[in-house]
């Protein structure tokens, strides 16, 4: 730094605040379309797409969805969305372990939400990065497979902190691993106690009518909430 | 992967600063990381210097890190302990009703900038 003479800047900001408000912007932006963004987060092969493709299934008759494929930077989960007719959307992540709020809201732009009810984010398969950024969904739902183990809350406890919901997946599965319902469910509530959390099998189909109804609720919460807001204004 | 992440954010917050305060060089940054915010700092300081390259404002700034230690908040005896030694549970009473007050923020403290 040889003899320049610097002046010393007070910043005093989180590193993550320029993320803080493009996650600001999108909610902005989701709140005037009318639209309803999930995030939703898990290991690999947790089950995000089976799920994705549960929820097109039960709620396809009443909202308009659309889908952003996040996960690696091949295509083939997006082709699958694709098959049922669905809107999706394939983001390169360029190899980042997650989505940020930017590159979520060039989605967003790309999808031309207006005509979208339901907004789902297939993030990067990866239990740590996407926890610490936020993207301006109206809900954090996050899936672990039963093959996972239940001891995952112990080793990645903000994944369980920041979500509203947590899938417990391939319940079909659960003969052939040690896997306790009772401890996952434990640990996942010692960090989140406002978790709600269901059990659902892709295969069997179990659970997922009732989490539909859950998700359908509070799509259903926002547009009430939003609608209210508007009389009153 | 994660620090990778992080350092992307921290680039852009400070070239955002660098624009607002008319800073053409940046010669050092001070961030605060918190004893538990899953950053590791060895990690972070490579990846910081890899990343550096790419951002004329920030080539030459080299990185300092305060580390802040992580306290929790015991809310049945208010008081608070060292968190990394006792865990979520109160060394004092026991209880579980507790909760972290500092230790997982990331903060830029203060840039060294010429103008
Ligand atoms: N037995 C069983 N297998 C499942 C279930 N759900 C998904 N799988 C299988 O698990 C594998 C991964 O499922 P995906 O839905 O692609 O998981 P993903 O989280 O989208 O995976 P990536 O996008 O690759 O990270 C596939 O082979 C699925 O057939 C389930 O409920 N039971
Ligand atoms: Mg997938
Ligand atoms: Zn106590």
């Amino acid at each position: 730094m040889q003899n320049r003479s610097y002046r010393i800047v007070e910043v005093r900001e989180q590193v993550l605040a320029d993320n803080g408000k493009a996650a600001e912007k999108n909610r902005e932006c989701l709140k005037q379309n009318g639209s309803f963004l999930v995030n939703l987060m898990g290991s690999p092969g947790a089950g995000k797409t089976s799920t994705i493709l549960k929820i097109i299934e039960k709620l396809r008759e009443k909202y308009r969805i659309g889908v952003m494929e996040a996960d690696a930077d091949g295509d083939t989960d997006a082709a699958a969305i694709g098959k049922t007719g669905t809107r999706v959307i394939q983001l390169h992540t360029g190899g980042l372990c997650h989505m940020d709020a930017d590159m979520t809201g060039r989605g967003l732009l790309a999808f031309d939400i207006k005509d979208l009810d339901l907004v789902i984010l297939e993030n990067v398969g990866n239990l740590v990065c996407p926890a610490e950024f936020e993207v301006g969904a109206d809900l954090r739902i996050m899936i672990l497979s039963v093959p996972e183990g239940d001891d995952k809350p112990l080793k990645y406890p903000l994944m369980f902190s920041i979500s509203d919901a947590l899938l417990i997946s391939k319940t079909d599965t659960e003969g052939i691993f040690d896997f306790s319902r009772d401890l996952a469910v434990q640990r996942a509530l010692a960090l989140n106690p406002d978790l709600s959390v269901f059990f659902v099998s892709a295969k069997t189909g179990e659970g997922y009518d009732e989490f539909c109804r859950f998700l359908d609720q509070k799509i259903s919460a926002k547009r009430y909430l939003s609608a209210g807001k508007e009389e009153y204004e | 992967m994660h620090e990778m992440g992080i350092v992307i954010h921290l680039a852009k917050t400070l070239e955002e600063t660098a624009r607002e305060e008319g800073l053409t060089k940046i010669g050092s940054v001070t961030l605060d990381v918190g004893e538990v915010s899953g950053i590791v700092t060895d990690y972070f300081e490579d990846c910081w210097n890899y990343f550096r390259r790419k951002h004329p404002v920030l080539s030459e700034a080299e990185l300092h890190i305060g580390i802040i230690p992580a306290l929790t908040w015991c809310d049945s005896c208010r008081s608070t302990y060292e968190t990394v030694k006792y865990g979520r549970v109160c060394p004092n009473c026991g209880s579980g009703e507790t909760w972290l007050v500092q230790g997982n923020e990331c903060v830029i403290r203060q840039i060294e900038a010429e103008d």
